[in-house]
C-alpha cells in the first residue's frame, strides 16, 4: 500500500473521531444515540489498529509522513506512523476497540451521558494525535486534548466531593506535566527551533542531554505515575466511568510510555551509562511502592489504579534496562529489554482494561466499589468471574498467560547485565531484581484479595446478595480481552516479531526471529540458554489436569453432599465474620507497612467483666502524600487567598496594577532584545 | 530424540509415583526419632486410596472454582515436577520451560490454593491464605535470586544446562553458590510447610497455614491436594539435588547402566535430603507466624548477597 495512502488513512481517522465527538453532543440526548457513538467508536479503532499494525509490519510503510498546512507558529504539521508510534497505536486502539464494545453496553448506566459520550471519542482522538505525531507541536496539542478530555470525562460525575478534588488534582497534574514536556521540546529543539521530530534527531541539543532526561521523567512519568508523580491516579482513575477508568489506566498511561521512549530513546541522541541509574531507581521505588499501596486499599478501583502505578514500575525497568545496555553497546541486550518493556505495554493495556471492565460490571450490578461490602459474586455473576479471574492471573505474573511472558523476558534481560562494563549499574541491576520478584510475588497476594474478597466467600452487603449478570456486550468484550491474554502469553514468539522493528528503529538491534523456533517457543538470546514455550506449557497443564480429573472420575467415589462449612467445627453463620480485604492485608501491612505506611494498629480490650466493645483501631499514612503534595497544597491555597485580595479593588488601583505590568513587560522585552 | 521422550515419560510417572513415598518415610524417619514406632513408609498411599473412595463434602456456597482448584493445583505442580531433571537431564520438554517458569507454575498453584481458601468464606480459610501469601511475597523473590545466581555460574536458566554445568569440572566452591543454597534451604521449608514455619501434622487453629487453607476439602478433593502437597516436597528436594548435588545424573539416549545409576543416586540424594529435613524439623520448634518473616527475609537477604557478589565480580560471557 502506499505508505502515503496509510498515513492518510490514519489521520482521517481522528478527524472522524472528532467528527464522532461533535455528533455525540446531540447524540447522547438519547440512549440508543450514546450507543452508536460507542459502535462507532469501536469500529473506528478496529480500521485505525488494523492501519498501525499494517504499517509496523509491512517495511518501508507509512515513512512518509503527511503535512498539514495548519500548525504555526512552530512549523508545518507533520503526521505519520513510524515503528515505534505505529506499535504503539496497535496496542492503543485494540484495547480502546475492545473498551468501547463493552461501553455499548456499560455507558447506559451513565447517570448524565451528554457529559461522558461527547469526550470519550475526543479523548480517544487525542491519544491517537500524540502517537501520529511527528513534530512536536502537534504532540503537545494531542497531549493536551487528551488530558482535557480525559479531565471533563473524570468530573462527569461531579455530585461527590471526592471526584472533584480528583479533578483538581488531575487537572495541576496534567498542566505542569504538559508545561515539562514542552521545556524538554525546547531544549531538544535548539536555538533554531526545529520543532519537526526529523529536524530534533539531527540538532544536537544546546543544553546537557541530562535537562531532556529529567524533564521526560517529570513529564512522561507524571502521566504514567512514576513515584512520587503517582498521587493522581487512584484519585482520577477510578472517579471516570469504568469503560473510561479503563481507557486512562490501560491505555492513556502507554502514551505515556510512548512520550518518554521517543524523547530519550530517539530524540535525546545516544544515552550515556549512567541515564539508566536514575530511572531504574525510579522505576523500582515505583513498582514496589504501587503494589504495596495497592494491597493497602479497599476499593476495588482504587487497587486497580495503584497497580497501574507497579505496572509501570515494571515497564520503566525494562527501559532502564534497555538505556544500560545501549549505552555500553550492547545491543541485542538492549532490543531484549526494550522489547520487555514494550511487550508489558501491550500485556498491562490488556489485563488493565480488562480488570476495570470487571470492576465496572460489578460496580454496575451492585453499586459497590468498596470491596469490604461485596463478595459471593462468583455465583451470581459467574462470566464475569471468570474474565475478571484471568485478568487476575495475567496481572499476577503466572504462566501461562501474558504477564508472565513480560516479566520473564525482563529477568532475562536482568540476566545479562554483568557484561556491563561500569560497576554501579552492576551493583543496582540484581537489587531491581529482586525488586521485581518482590512486587510480582506482592502482586499474586494482592490479586487474591482483589478476587477472593469481591467474589469469593459470602456477601458482606444486600447490595453483593441481589447482584445479576451484566449485558452481553460487556461479557463479550471482557472475554475477549481474557482470550487476548491468554493467546498473548501461550503464543507470545507472534508479539516479539512483531515487535523488532520498533527495537530496530529505537536500539538499533533487533532478536532472533522467533518464528524459526521449533513448537512455537520463544528463545530470545539463544535456546541453550533460556527458553520458554508458553503453548507447549499451557497444552501440559490442561493435558495433565484432565488426566488427573478423568483417573479421579474413574477410580473415586462419585458421591457428593452438600453441607454447612465445616470451620473447625465453629462456623459461623455472619459474613462478618470472614476475612475481608482489610484484614486480608493485615500480614503484610505487619511486614512491609510498619516502615512504608507507618501503619499502626491499636487494640483496646475491656477489662475482664467489662461488657463493652473491643476496639481494633487501624492508622495508615501516604507518606508521600503527606510529604510531598500537602505542603504544596497549602501553599497553593495561600497563595490563593492572597491573591483573592486583588479581586476586590478600585478602579483606579485596577488601572494602576495595568500599567506597571506594562512598564515591567515593556522593560523586559527593551532589556532581552 | 525418542529417548528424551521416553525419559520424559518415566520422569512423570516417576515424580507421580515417588512423591507419597517421599512422604512416607519421612513421616516414618520422624517417628523414629521421636521413639514413635510410626506408620508404613506406604500409609500415604493407603491415605490416598481411603480419601478417594469416600464422599466429598462440599459446603453450601462453595462455587466451581473450589472444585476445579485442586485439579489445577495438582496439574501445575505435576508439570512443574516433571520438569526438574531428577535421574536424567535433557528432557524433551526442558526447552519449554526454564527453573524461572517452574518457580512461577509453584506461584499458579499457590494462586489456586490460595483462592480455595478465601471460597467457602470461612475465618480459617481466610487465615491460611493471608498467611501464605504473606509468606509467598519473601519466599518467591529469594527464590528467584536463588536462581539468579545459579544461572548466571551456568551461563543459562535451563535447568538441564545448569545441571550439567554444575556436574562439570568448571565449578569450584564459592560463597554465592553456598548462600544461594542455605537461601534455597530456607524456602523450601516455607513452601512445603515444615517446621519452624508451619507444621503439617497440626490442627491447631492458630498454628496452621496450609491446612487452614485445606479445611473445607475432604474426599477426592483433598486427596488431590495432598497429592499436589507431596509432589511439592519431592519438586523441592529435587531442585535442590539437581542444582547442587547434580553428580551421578545421567543424560537421556545412555545405556541402560547409567539410567541405573541415575535412578539409583537420585534415591539415595532424596534419602539423604529426606533424612536432613526431618532432622531439622525435629530438632526445632515452630515459630510465631510473624517471626517467620524475618526467617524469610533472611533467606531473600542472603540470596540477595549471594546475587550481588556475583554481579559484581563477573563479567559473563
Amino acid at each position: 500500500m502506499n505508505p502515503f495512502l496509510l498515513n492518510q488513512y490514519a489521520a482521517s481517522g481522528v478527524g472522524l473521531l472528532l467528527l464522532l465527538a461533535l455528533l455525540g453532543i446531540p447524540a447522547a440526548r438519547r440512549t440508543s444515540g450514546g450507543q452508536v457513538i460507542y459502535g462507532s467508536c469501536a469500529l473506528v479503532c478496529a480500521a485505525l489498529a488494523a492501519v498501525a499494525l499494517h504499517a509496523l509490519l509491512v517495511p518501508g510503510s507509512g515513512v512518509v509522513a503527511i503535512e498539514l498546512p495548519i500548525g504555526q507558529p512552530l512549523g508545518r504539521t507533520k503526521l505519520g506512523f513510524d515503528a515505534l508510534s505505529a506499535a504503539f497505536a496497535v496496542i492503543v486502539n485494540l484495547t480502546t476497540a475492545i473498551v468501547s464494545t463493552y461501553a455499548i453496553g456499560y455507558g447506559t448506566h451513565a447517570s448524565e451521558p451528554q457529559r461522558v459520550v461527547p469526550f470519550y471519542p475526543a479523548f480517544i482522538a487525542g491519544m491517537n494525535l500524540v502517537l501520529l505525531a511527528q513534530d512536536a507541536f502537534s504532540f503537545l496539542v494531542g497531549w493536551e486534548f487528551m488530558s482535557l478530555a480525559s479531565w471533563a470525562l473524570v468530573v462527569s460525575e461531579d455530585r461527590s466531593e471526592s471526584n472533584r478534588r480528583a479533578g483538581l488534582v488531575y487537572l495541576i497534574m496534567a498542566t505542569g506535566g504538559a508545561l515539562t514536556l514542552l521545556l524538554a521540546f525546547g531544549v531538544l529543539a535548539g536555538p533554531e527551533g526545529g520543532y519537526s521530530f526529523d529536524t530534533m534527531r539531527q540538532t544536537t541539543a544546546f543544553a546537557p542531554a541530562a535537562i531532556v532526561l529529567v524533564l521526560a521523567l517529570i513529564g512522561a512519568g507524571s502521566k504514567a505515575g512514576l513515584v512520587p508523580l503517582h498521587a493522581w491516579l487512584p484519585l482520577a482513575h477510578p472517579a471516570a466511568p469504568s469503560h473510561v477508568s479503563a481507557l486512562m489506566s490501560g491505555v492513556m498511561t502507554k502514551v505515556a510510555v510512548y512520550g518518554f521512549i521517543r524523547i530519550v530513546f530517539d530524540l535525546a541522541g545516544p544515552p550515556s551509562w549512567w541515564w539508566s541509574i536514575p530511572v531504574l531507581l525510579v522505576a523500582g521505588v515505583t513498582s514496589l511502592l504501587g503494589v504495596l499501596y495497592a494491597l493497602m486499599e479497599h476499593d476495588l478501583k482504587r487497587l486497580l489504579a495503584y497497580h497501574t502505578v507497579e505496572n509501570i514500575g515494571i515497564i520503566f525497568i525494562g527501559l532502564g534496562l534497555a538505556l544500560a545496555f545501549e549505552a555500553s553497546g550492547l545491543e541485542v541486550a538492549a532490543a531484549l529489554a526494550l522489547i520487555a518493556a514494550v511487550f508489558h505495554v501491550f500485556n498491562h493495556s490488556l489485563f488493565k482494561s480488562l480488570l476495570f471492565l470487571g470492576a465496572g460490571a460489578v460496580l454496575g450490578a451492585t453499586g459497590e466499589r468498596d470491596m469490604e461490602r461485596l463478595g459471593g459474586l462468583i455465583h451470581r455473576m459467574p462470566v464475569t468471574a471468570l474474565a475478571f479471574l484471568a485478568g487476575c492471573i495475567a496481572i499476577s505474573a503466572l504462566p501461562p498467560f501474558n504477564g508472565f511472558v513480560s516479566e520473564w523476558l525482563t529477568f532475562q534481560a536482568i540476566l545479562l547485565s554483568p557484561q556491563l562494563p561500569q560497576w554501579i549499574p552492576r551493583l543496582l541491576i540484581p537489587a531491581i531484581g529482586a525488586t521485581l520478584a518482590c512486587s510480582a510475588a506482592l502482586a499474586a497476594a494482592c490479586f487474591v484479595k482483589a478476587f477472593g474478597s469481591t467474589f469469593l466467600g459470602r456477601p458482606r452487603a444486600p447490595a453483593a446478595a441481589s447482584a445479576s449478570e451484566t449485558d452481553r456486550w460487556s461479557l463479550g468484550a471482557m472475554l475477549l480481552l481474557a482470550a487476548l491474554c491468554l493467546g498473548a502469553g501461550v503464543l507470545p514468539g507472534f508479539v516479539i516479531d512483531s515487535l523488532a522493528p520498533v527495537s530496530q528503529a529505537m536500539v538499533g538491534s533487533e532478536l532472533a526471529g522467533q518464528s524459526d523456533q521449533p513448537w512455537l517457543r520463544i528463545a530470545p538470546i539463544d535456546p541453550a540458554r533460556s527458553a520458554y514455550n508458553g503453548w507447549l506449557v499451557f497444552v501440559m497443564i490442561s493435558i495433565a489436569a484432565v488426566l488427573t480429573a478423568m483417573i479421579v472420575r474413574r477410580f473415586a467415589s462419585h458421591s457428593l453432599r452438600r453441607s454447612p462449612a465445616w470451620d473447625c467445627g465453629f462456623p459461623d453463620p455472619s459474613p462478618v465474620t470472614q476475612y475481608s480485604s482489610t484484614s486480608f492485608a493485615q500480614p503484610i501491612r505487619r511486614v512491609f507497612g510498619s516502615a512504608v505506611f507507618r501503619a499502626r494498629e491499636r487494640v483496646t480490650m475491656p477489662k475482664p467483666g467489662d461488657t463493652g466493645t473491643a476496639r481494633l483501631e487501624l492508622e495508615v499514612h501516604d507518606t508521600f502524600w503527606e510529604a510531598f503534595y500537602e505542603p504544596v497544597i497549602r501553599f497553593v491555597n495561600w497563595a490563593a487567598d492572597r491573591l483573592n485580595t486583588v479581586q476586590f479593588l478600585t478602579i483606579r488601583k485596577y488601572l494602576t496594577l495595568v500599567f506597571v505590568a506594562l512598564v515591567l513587560l515593556l522593560i523586559i522585552i527593551g532589556t532581552w532584545r | 530424540m525418542m529417548h528424551g521422550w521416553y525419559t520424559q515419560f518415566a520422569q512423570l510417572v516417576l515424580v507421580l509415583v515417588m512423591a507419597p513415598l517421599l512422604s512416607g518415610v519421612t513421616r516414618r524417619i520422624r517417628s523414629r526419632l521421636l521413639r514413635r514406632r510410626g506408620p508404613s513408609i506406604f500409609q500415604p498411599y493407603r491415605d490416598l486410596l481411603k480419601l478417594i473412595r469416600k464422599e466429598a463434602v462440599v459446603a453450601d456456597n462453595a462455587s466451581w472454582l473450589f472444585r476445579i482448584a485442586p485439579y489445577a493445583i495438582f496439574a501445575t505442580t505435576w508439570v512443574a515436577a516433571a520438569l526438574i531433571p531428577t535421574f536424567a537431564a535433557g528432557l524433551t520438554f526442558s526447552a519449554a520451560a526454564d527453573v524461572i517458569v517452574i518457580v512461577a507454575l509453584l506461584g499458579t498453584a499457590r494462586f489456586f490454593l490460595a483462592l480455595a481458601g478465601l471460597d467457602v468464606g470461612t475465618s480459617f480459610g481466610g487465615l491460611g491464605s493471608s498467611r501464605e501469601m504473606m509468606f509467598a511475597s519473601l519466599a518467591e523473590p529469594a527464590m528467584l535470586l536463588v536462581v539468579f545466581t545459579v544461572s548466571l555460574f551456568a551461563g543459562s536458566t535451563q535447568l538441564s544446562s545448569i545441571s550439567t554445568y554444575m556436574a562439570g569440572p568448571d565449578i569450584g566452591l564459592s560463597i554465592s553458590l553456598a548462600l544461594a543454597l542455605i537461601a534455597l534451604i530456607i524456602v523450601a521449608l516455607a513452601e512445603n510447610a515444615r517446621i519452624p514455619v508451619d507444621n503439617p501434622a497440626t490442627h491447631l487453629e492458630l498454628t496452621m497455614v496450609h491446612e487452614a487453607m485445606i479445611l473445607e476439602y475432604s474426599g477426592r478433593h483433598l486427596a488431590v491436594i495432598e497429592a499436589a502437597a507431596s509432589l511439592k516436597l519431592l519438586l523441592y528436594l529435587s531442585l535442590i539435588a539437581c542444582m547442587f548435588a547434580p553428580w551421578g545424573t545421567t543424560l537421556a539416549g545412555n545405556d541402560v547402566v547409567a539410567y541405573a545409576v541415575g535412578l539409583g543416586a537420585y534415591a539415595f540424594k532424596l534419602a539423604v535430603l529426606g533424612f536432613g529435613l526431618v532432622v531439622f524439623e525435629t530438632a526445632i520448634a515452630k515459630m510465631r507466624v510473624f517471626r517467620v518473616p524475618e526467617f524469610l527475609g533472611m533467606a531473600l537477604m542472603l540470596g540477595l548477597l549471594g546475587a550481588i557478589l556475583l554481579f559484581v565480580s563477573r563479567v559473563s560471557q
